[in-house]
């Protein structure tokens, strides 16, 4: 069971649906991106990050996407923005672990427990985790 | 008398027992695929479990019943469509394998970079792609025929961009998303008037309105079984002889060359075993000739006129619900396209799905269509022979209860 009831949850995702504060164009050219589009809906989005070392100095993204991806990527920005890429991986297996229905800490997601319910609608897995992949592979290109 | 509940006991998928999120299944995406009557798979099961062997092999008695099961089939679809000849029928995997043997067998043989292409902004992608590799290949241009201010296409809008450099003329009977009956006739007669082919994409048409070739004076004629309550992976292209004897194959191999020896001669049998090299998906064919059957048993102007009843009644009982925008209101056929205003419609295809509803949301493949509906991405519900107005009544209710998108991911 998830630390946030149903009500929270909703607002949250309606919020950063409504309102995506991470939602927008990076201001120089020196973030990491990928661009994600998805075959079988019309997700079309870019994902930046921007790092000094090892440590995230911003995170945000363009295009279009559902309700879920919407909230979904507008939430893991704010959720690893400021933080090192090793616990910005560290939140980003535990929100793909609670999305396959495995062993999670609840408390790192903060936010992204919004999402707790996704497995129960098989279809919108890859709206909750098209820009948690995005990111996901960014952090390890800068890796290599 | 159309029965549509008699209709409904051919279909297993049709039985009341199969659900969705719990809820019971309503196909509504039918533009997408449809469900096959116990004709179809038994047919293709004859195959399998009855007289499995190859074609071409007329050695044994087996083998020969094959041969005879093809060459029905390809009567029977020669019959559906009035082609003047079973010997225009090629069996192909399905609409988007046809356009690509028209543009590969076809255009790529005979176009030239002073050459023109005209398509439009409402085709589907397997009828935007195929020529964008023609052009690229080629170096012929892609131009569009305007599409009006209702989406419609005229053989006016055709007149104004055709010329002496069109070759090629691709257009849908029935477009994908708005549903719409194109004037194939007039815009074959006009593509005629400059010496050009008339390919015609019926993937939304054959299974829905009655289909003649002849009447229509095309040239091609692509469409797929699996659309028509036929198997996946078995498609047909028509095409007037004469055109197909002058095409290229554009896969080579087994059971489609007369002989060949080790200086490269080859010499290729007639349309159409040239272009069904390999061994040719039996099992399908003969499975297309049930669905074919089955449509003839029916009457396809009476499905015709069933999914124009549904339409109508839909179209009535949602005039009043507000916040609703429909992009085809004067649609002629089972494909409805809208979105409730403020509403993503991915999110409203969800909500609909946690309700056992099964519809489509997005571009629908019909990627370029997204610049004349200045909207990314609308909700499609499809009809189909077996679909019925109760079926309709719980999309209706979904849509005015509204609902909040975000009951699916909380219920």
């Amino acid at each position: 069971m998830s630390i946030l009831n149903n009500q929270m949850m909703r607002e949250i995702i309606m919020d950063h649906y409504s309102h995506p504060n991470n939602k927008r164009e990076p201001n120089n050219d020196k973030y990491q991106s990928i661009h994600m589009s998805s075959d079988n809906c019309i997700d079309n989005i870019e994902v930046f990050m921007l790092s000094e070392g090892d440590k995230i100095l911003d995170c945000c993204w363009t295009g279009i996407g559902c309700t879920i991806t919407t909230a979904s990527t507008d939430i893991m920005c704010d959720l690893v923005i400021g933080k090192n890429k090793k616990e910005a991986e560290d939140i980003i297996n535990n929100y793909f672990a609670m999305i396959s229905e495995e062993q999670y800490d609840e408390e790192i997601l903060e936010e992204a427990n919004a999402f707790a319910n996704t497995s129960k609608q098989a279809a919108r897995i890859r709206c909750a985790t098209i820009g948690w992949n995005a990111l996901r592979d960014i952090i390890k290109n800068e890796e290599k | 008398m159309y029965d549509v509940y008699e209709i409904r006991k051919h279909f297993p998928m049709l039985d009341g027992t199969k659900k969705m999120q719990g809820e019971d299944l309503v196909f509504l995406d039918n533009a997408s695929t449809t469900f096959k009557p116990y004709e179809v798979i038994d047919a293709v099961n004859h195959y399998y479990k009855d007289i499995t062997s190859n074609s071409h092999r007329g050695d044994y008695d087996l083998a020969y019943e094959v041969d005879v099961e093809i060459e029905k089939t390809r009567k029977t679809v020669a019959r559906f469509i009035n082609a003047s000849s079973h010997k225009e029928v090629v069996f192909t995997a399905g609409t988007s394998m046809s356009i690509n043997l028209i543009a590969y067998g076809y255009g790529l043989k005979f176009l030239t970079k002073d050459d023109e292409i005209l398509i439009t902004e409402a085709e589907h992608a397997s009828n935007v792609l195929p020529w964008f590799r023609v052009s690229e290949l080629t170096g012929c241009k892609i131009n569009y025929i305007p599409l009006d201010e209702t989406g419609h296409i005229t053989p006016e809008n055709l007149r104004k961009v055709i010329s002496n450099k069109t070759k090629i003329v691709s257009v849908a009977h029935i477009g994908n998303v708005l549903g719409y009956i194109n004037p194939i006739k007039e815009l074959a007669d006009i593509t005629h008037e400059y010496g050009a082919v008339l390919c015609c994409d019926g993937a939304q048409s054959v299974p829905h309105i009655k289909t003649d070739v002849q009447e229509l004076g095309i040239d091609f004629l692509s469409f797929s079984g699996h659309k028509m309550c036929g198997p996946t992976g078995i498609g047909v292209l028509w095409g007037k002889y004469e055109l197909l004897q002058k095409m290229d194959p554009f896969m080579t191999g087994g059971g489609m060359n007369a002989k060949f020896d080790m200086c490269g001669d080859v010499a290729y049998l007639d349309a159409p075993s040239k272009f069904e090299a390999g061994t040719e998906n039996i099992a399908g064919i003969i499975g297309l000739r049930a669905a074919v059957e089955f449509l003839e048993s029916i009457g396809i102007e009476n499905v015709a006129n069933h999914e124009q009843n549904l339409r109508k009644y839909f179209m009535e009982q949602i005039k009043d619900i507000p916040d609703l925008k429909i992009y085809n209101p004067d649609g002629a056929t089972g494909i409805i396209t809208f979105n409730r205003i403020g509403v993503f419609a991915q999110d409203e295809a969800t909500l609909l799905n946690s309700k056992g509803i099964a519809v489509r949301s997005g571009q629908h493949c019909a990627k370029i269509l997204v610049d004349f509906l200045k909207d990314v991405a609308t909700v499609r519900i499809s009809t189909y022979l077996y679909t019925t107005k109760e079926e309709l009544d719980k999309v209706i209710k979904e849509l005015k209860d509204g609902g909040d998108i975000l009951d699916v991911y909380f219920k």
